[in-house]
């Protein structure tokens, strides 16, 4: 007999490989703003930071200025900040505590291992010559997790609901890193600014990006080229391209070997998205406006979650979601918007 | 704190289970050339692996929640062969009873009209269920998992202190204590020739297919735990693990047309048998407590419709009351024609007019039990009483002489545990587990508790207990 699986546990396996990966990411931008992004005045820009979660209104209710201190501590260690480390690992644990008859032990205890070393960061830790090391053994928890999981985890459909939660979530954080560093780094500088090539290379460390993409780009770093390998190249790892073709893998692992009726529509969602990524040169793109188009990608990304929450996790759609009805892909209008 | 682990060892005059166990000699010889040092590094490293592995209870204050391990003692808890071969026979005894007695209270009630057992004193009883009236139940087997808490007199005589019938736990703690020996302490272990525990899972399954609905080939099992937010969380985690079913709560669970479903990524799935490890009251909303929300409305729609069935069978309550077990060795001879062979602990039943001025009279030789309490909650220790708590106790008796039991105090029996200045002797006692389907099947051992503070008599966990592996050996 085949072992069913409960739709909360869908649920929950889903936000732990999402919060998972949402800590590894915080710990990766933090890092290398910390250790790589200086601007020409040689301070670290931490403002974006902030800006890049969309947190402006949470950060400044409880700090003045966002210098190092307060960005760090507001995103590492801060338990109030729903989008902190700590926060982040916080909920993946209570949600592997739900999933304890599932997950493996050592997936358990690697969990349980990381949190009780996250709640217990001593304020020094955040200290300049120190955060660097306790970012990197973050980073370093997050993807002994992820190694963990690929090792022990059994494969049935918990496992497919676990990689569409971190590659929806991972294409998500690709895209917020790219669409606020590029803005700071050439609409906000002004057309004629130079090109801060250590700023773009540490946009493409904090995605693990830099060695790859001097292989395929050896001489010439434009924002562009960047953009496209972050959105577009089919090989590296954390590109949008890459992870939802992933997550398109899982759905139909899912669906076929499951025979599950749901999700025909989260099925044709990502093949649109999927279709529009294919058929945009970065060039139309950026005429188009990058912004725009990260928009869009990341409201398509909410849609295909809402929609796998109404097909699998047995949610009702939310009542209020403003005047967006529940689960509606972004209009395909889209294409049209950016010819003019 | 040099020297070895035994050395100065000194029982206090008390029943020794390590000292005066029989065939013991290869563990005490290897405990005697162990250096407390040593040991205590290893056994910090057994603790430590606990927390890590989230062998854990949870204890909730105000404002947190602090996951606790169960302390844990590495020196194990030894019963010998023969002693077990009682023991097994004892409990299977008296589970065979109590189903007995369960199926007669739930039908004919033959026990009551033949004044073995006063009948107000079931039929008024908070824990008896009326609704079961008339309910078959396979096998009739009522209690499917029981642990019987076991003590030791000065003398050595194994007794029942109490049986827990209704969702009994600690379990999780027998398997995992030994998992931690073995991996932190296998020289101690190796070739002493322990009787196994890893089946319980399968034991467990095996039963649960037994009294699953009739006509049901191949059923569903779950186990329905109230969530992660109970303090034995862990082991409902670990029965659903040992056991390969799907660990649900209320809200996963709904009842249509009397049958019972899960709410699975593909929709709905039937479920035929349930381990529950929610009380009674809890588990269906439109029959009990119409205020849980832990349970599933219409539960028992499909239960008495013989669609569903329970583990534990609902009302079982009734036969682990304190106030009943005080009766239990005549429920025995009544429905076995056997004599019992585990003895209880004498009881005082404070209902009954004589019993309680007995009991007003040696109040402070006495332990004075509320008869309704889990968890050793409510226990007057007459002889480490003080003289206010002693005239408390005796108020609330005198309000309410039916709501308690009193029994003499009993110098349980001890087992050297290292504590911070040494190893020195610790009260003891023992939860074997036994599963019953068609026919009843105990684990070798059980949960041994260990009261680690000096003289206490209370091994519960809320109360500052702990435990031990417990080795049966050959």
């Amino acid at each position: 007999m085949d072992n069913p699986l409960l739709a909360r546990y869908a649920e929950c396996i889903f936000w732990l490989a999402r919060s998972v990966e949402r800590a590894e990411n915080l710990a990766r931008i933090l890092e290398v703003n910390e250790t790589f992004s200086r601007d020409r005045s040689g301070s670290h820009n931490w403002l974006s930071i902030v800006q890049l979660h969309t947190d402006e209104e949470a950060f400044f209710k409880k700090h003045a200025a966002a210098s190092a201190e307060n960005v760090i501590g507001f995103y590492l260690a801060d338990a109030d900040n729903l989008s902190s480390i700590v926060s982040a690992l916080t909920n993946a644990r209570e949600n592997a505590r739900t999933l304890r008859p599932l997950v493996s032990t050592e997936m358990w205890v690697q969990l349980n291992i990381t949190y009780n070393r996250a709640i217990a960061i001593a304020p020094e830790e955040l200290a300049p010559g120190n955060l660097s090391r306790l970012l990197t053994e973050i980073k370093e928890a997050c993807q002994t997790f992820t190694g963990i999981t690929e090792g022990t985890f059994y494969r049935d459909q918990a496992w497919w609901f676990y990689q569409l939660g971190r590659y929806i979530e991972r294409a998500d954080q690709t895209t917020r890193l790219l669409d606020n560093k590029y803005y700071i780094l050439t609409k906000a500088a002004g057309p004629d600014a130079p090109i801060e090539v250590g700023q773009w290379h540490a946009v493409l460390r904090s995605a693990s990006g830099y060695h790859a993409f001097r292989r395929i780009h050896s001489s010439d770093l434009t924002p562009a080229r960047v953009a496209a390998f972050l959105l577009f190249n089919p090989a590296f790892p954390r590109s949008v391209h890459l992870c939802l073709r992933e997550v398109q893998n899982a759905l139909t692992e899912l669906k076929s070997r499951y025979v599950l009726r749901g999700g025909n529509d989260v099925a044709e969602g990502l093949d649109q998205l999927r279709a529009i990524l294919g058929s945009r040169s970065i060039e139309e793109v950026i005429a188009g406006g990058l912004h725009e188009f990260i928009d869009f990608i990341q409201r398509y990304l909410i849609a295909i979650t809402d929609r796998l929450s109404a097909a699998f996790f047995g949610l009702e759609p939310a009542a209020d979601r403003g005047a967006r009805a529940f689960g509606d892909f972004p209009p395909l209008g889209y294409s049209s918007q950016m010819q003019t | 704190m040099d020297g070895f682990l035994l050395d100065g060892y000194d029982p206090q005059g008390f029943y020794c289970e390590m000292l005066r166990c029989a065939d013991n000699a290869r563990l005490q010889d290897r405990l005697a050339r162990m250096p407390v040092a040593d040991f205590k590094r290893r056994a910090a490293g057994a603790e430590q692996a606990l927390y890590n592995l989230g062998i854990t209870f949870t204890v909730y204050s105000d404002s947190d929640a602090i996951d606790r391990i169960l302390p844990f003692d590495a020196i194990p808890r030894v019963i010998s062969a023969a002693e077990w071969a009682h023991i097994e026979r004892g409990v299977i005894q008296r589970v065979t009873a109590l189903n007995l007695l369960l199926d007669d209270l739930y039908h004919e009630q033959k026990i009551l009209r033949d004044h073995v057992i006063p009948a107000d004193l079931v039929l008024g009883n908070a824990n008896f269920r009326p609704e079961m009236r008339g309910v078959a139940v396979r096998h009739k087997a009522y209690v499917n998992i029981c642990g019987t808490d076991i003590i030791r007199d000065r003398d050595g005589t194994f007794r029942v202190l109490e049986d827990n019938a209704r969702t009994p736990s600690g379990v999780s703690y027998v398997i995992e204590n030994r998992h931690t020996m073995l991996r932190s302490f296998p020289d101690l272990l190796d070739g002493i020739g322990l009787r196994g525990i890893d089946d319980y899972g399968m034991q467990l399954v095996a039963a649960m297919r037994t009294i699953a609905p009739a006509g049901c080939d191949d059923p569903q099992i779950v186990l329905l735990s109230p969530g992660i937010h109970n303090s034995a969380y862990f082991e409902h985690v670990f029965l659903a693990r040992e056991m390969g079913v799907p660990l649900v709560e209320g809200r996963d669970l709904a009842v249509e047309d009397d049958r019972v479903y899960m709410r699975t990524i593909g929709g709905p799935r039937r479920v035929d048998v349930i381990y529950r490890r929610i009380n009674d009251d809890f588990l269906d909303p439109e029959a009990f407590r119409p205020n849980s929300q832990l349970g599933v409305a219409g539960l028992m729609r499909a239960y008495y419709a013989g669609n569903v069935a329970l583990a534990n069978a609902i009302g079982t309550g009734v036969a682990d009351d304190k106030a009943v077990y005080a009766y239990m060795p005549r429920v025995i001879r009544y429905y076995l024609d056997e004599a019992p062979v585990l003895a209880n602990v004498e009881t005082n039943i404070c209902r009954e007019p004589e019993s309680l001025s007995y009991t007003l009279d040696h109040l402070d030789e006495l332990v004075v039990k509320p008869v309704g309490e889990a968890g050793g909650y409510g226990i007057t220790i007459g002889p480490k009483a003080s003289r206010a708590e002693l005239d408390e106790c005796r108020a609330k008796l005198l309000a309410d002489p039916a709501n308690y039991v009193s029994q003499p105090c009993i110098d349980l029996s001890v087992a050297p545990t290292l504590v911070n200045d040494g190893v020195k002797p610790r009260h003891v006692d023992l939860r074997p587990f036994a599963i019953t389907g068609s026919t009843t099947w105990v684990l070798p051992g059980g949960l041994t508790r260990v009261a680690l503070r000096e003289g206490s008599l209370v091994v519960n966990s809320s109360q500052g207990g702990g435990s031990k592996d417990t080795w049966v050996l050959g």
